[in-house]
């Protein structure tokens, strides 16, 4: 990471601590912005977050690594999930992730090589009567089908 | 997105016309013990799953000395097969939000705290706006629809993808910023909760449902459902039938009635409660919803001739194995070895002891775990081999029914 660009995200941290504030029961805010901005929490950011809000670095990291929606590792620009949970598995979410895997190339848990997009399962996103479910990022799609499902992939930018 | 259908939802107590602030008005106009002894009055059990006595986690909140105490509404539904609460906050953040401030009335809380999970973010920018406005009208804020003293403001939290978080300690560590692991009870959070003060964390559905007590009276509330399961229950249904979604019925609706009022056929079996509670096969169809008999925290997926239930099985101990928070052994090893004891049927290499065995493992597992997940994961596991033991023990014989 260049100089430049930690002190651009010391910054933005900070901006963070004094709009959330320093108690630990912000830890899980903070966090979620930073995610949300760069689709992960790099080890500098979760230095930096301990350092403001004084706790120990371990701490940020057990609780990244115990958060489904947070992580350490960057993901791709996209984060495509796709509901594995029984309802929407009995709905044919099998098919719908075989044509999203072929048109993409990868498999479930892997990103693609332009970095646009990461497909993952998730569990139940309490769109059962609605499935197969599918999540792009904060948005969600219902009663997918197989093309239905690519079509939707094909629109993000 | 997901549509709104409040103009065409039916039902008797929650799915009705309600104006916005009405109950609140009225419970500020009664007494903190008057506006309890109501709830007390219409038997009102917790919807979430556990069914404790709302009434009584109130007044031990209310009971507590402290002078801050927290309302934390569980919007966390994570369990497979369940949304209605994304039907109430989507549709009837009304009734939702009024209890939340009735409750905080009741117990004297400053502070009252929505936690959304992560999945429903979309949610977010209207919920917002909706509080907004309660601001605008004085719902929220300083001296509440002119009650001197009443202070009282909602913030919403955002969960991030934790089922275990749905436990209410687990959920009040994730307020706190820690990982989302079930502390020890006692001291419960009734009067040891966020941040260490007395909290009553309530289920949306059982928000709702005060604000329909204040409105109408526990007397009302009474006459729905049955002597000891009062009221009506939201019950999100799924899998294999016509019209899967969210119907209120009153408590002591039989299975049969349910099939045939969402146009289930030729159903094989029916998963209450989502992937920690029961499931039933045909012969038991005739018993009904309640504490009582089947309690539930409104899932109920249907299964048709065509499902292999040994499949379903797999899929809801893969998914335990995935939402174990893995702090107490119970339930860490404990589902994981339920999950190979199933693959090993698949594959038929078992023998009936060990699978006997893991029977017992489920038991103690539900005795033994720390918190609410170890201790129900097992049921999916010990009642489908109980009630579907011809098909899932021939399973790999290739018979799948048993024949």
């Amino acid at each position: 990471m260049l100089v430049a660009e930690k002190n651009a995200l010391t910054e933005e941290i900070e901006q963070l601590v004094e709009k959330y504030g320093k108690d630990r029961s912000a830890l899980l805010e903070i966090l979620h912005e930073i995610q949300k901005k760069h689709r992960s929490i790099p080890d500098f950011a979760q230095q930096e977050v301990a350092r403001l809000l004084e706790i120990h670095p371990v701490e940020v990291y057990s609780v990244i690594s115990f958060y489904t929606f947070l992580n350490t590792e960057p993901k791709g620009r996209n984060l495509v999930r796709i509901c594995q949970t029984i309802s929407c598995d009995m709905k044919n979410k099998q098919a719908v992730v075989n044509a999203v895997e072929r048109e993409l190339g990868v498999k479930i848990g892997e990103t693609t090589r332009d970095r646009k997009f990461t497909v993952e399962y998730t569990n139940c996103m309490g769109l059962c009567d609605q499935g197969p479910a599918m999540a792009v990022n904060e948005r969600v799609y219902m009663k997918l089908t197989p093309e239905k499902a690519v079509e939707i992939l094909n629109e993000v930018k | 997105m997901v549509e709104n259908l409040r103009e065409t939802r039916q039902g008797e107590v929650l799915f009705t016309d309600y104006t916005r602030g009405e109950s609140v008005k009225k419970a500020l106009s009664m007494e903190r013990q008057d506006v309890l002894f109501e709830i007390k009055d219409s038997k009102l059990k917790g919807r979430g799953g556990a069914g404790f006595p709302t009434s009584t986690k109130w007044m031990l909140t209310a009971a507590a000395k402290s002078e801050e105490k927290y309302v934390v509404c569980n919007a966390d539904e994570g369990e497979p097969g369940t949304f209605k609460d994304r039907v109430l906050l989507w549709e009837y953040p009304d009734l939702v939000f009024d209890g939340m401030i009735i409750a905080g009335y009741v117990i004297g809380a400053k502070e009252g705290i929505l936690y959304l999970r992560g999945e429903y973010e979309y949610m977010l920018p209207s919920l917002e706006a909706y509080l907004e406005e309660l601001r605008k009208d004085n719902l929220l804020g300083e001296n509440i629809c002119g009650k001197e003293g009443f202070n009282y403001d909602i913030r919403i939290h955002l969960g991030h993808g934790a089922y275990v978080c749905g436990e209410e300690t687990a959920l009040i560590e994730s307020l706190e910023g820690h990982r989302g692991e079930a502390r020890n009870r006692p001291p419960f959070p009734v009067t040891t909760g966020f941040n260490k003060k007395p909290t009553v964390v309530n289920n949306v559905e059982t928000l709702a449902a005060v604000t329909r007590i204040v409105e109408k009276g526990g007397e009302w509330y009474k006459t729905h459902g049955t002597d000891k399961s009062t009221g009506s229950k939201l019950l999100s249904v799924s899998g294999d039938c016509e019209k899967p979604g969210v119907y209120e019925l009153p408590w002591g609706t039989t299975i049969s009635e349910l099939l045939e009022k969402v146009g289930a056929k030729n159903t094989k079996a029916v998963q209450v409660g989502g992937a920690s509670g029961v499931c039933l096969n045909k012969a038991q169809f005739d018993r009904t919803l309640g504490y009582e008999d089947v309690g539930t925290g409104g899932s109920v997926i249907i299964f048709d001739e065509s499902r292999d239930m040994l499949k379903v099985l797999k899929n809801f101990m893969e998914f335990f194995v995935e939402e174990s928070c893995g702090q107490c052994i119970p339930c860490r090893v404990g589902n994981t070895k339920l999950l190979e004891g199933v693959e090993m049927i698949e594959k038929g290499e078992f023998t009936f002891g060990y699978i006997n065995k893991l029977k017992d493992l489920g038991k103690s597992m539900q005795v033994s775990s720390k918190c609410g997940l170890g201790q129900s994961s097992p049921n999916s596991f010990l009642t489908i081999l109980e009630n579907f033991k011809d098909e899932i023990l021939n399973y790999a014989n290739g018979g799948r029914n048993g024949k």
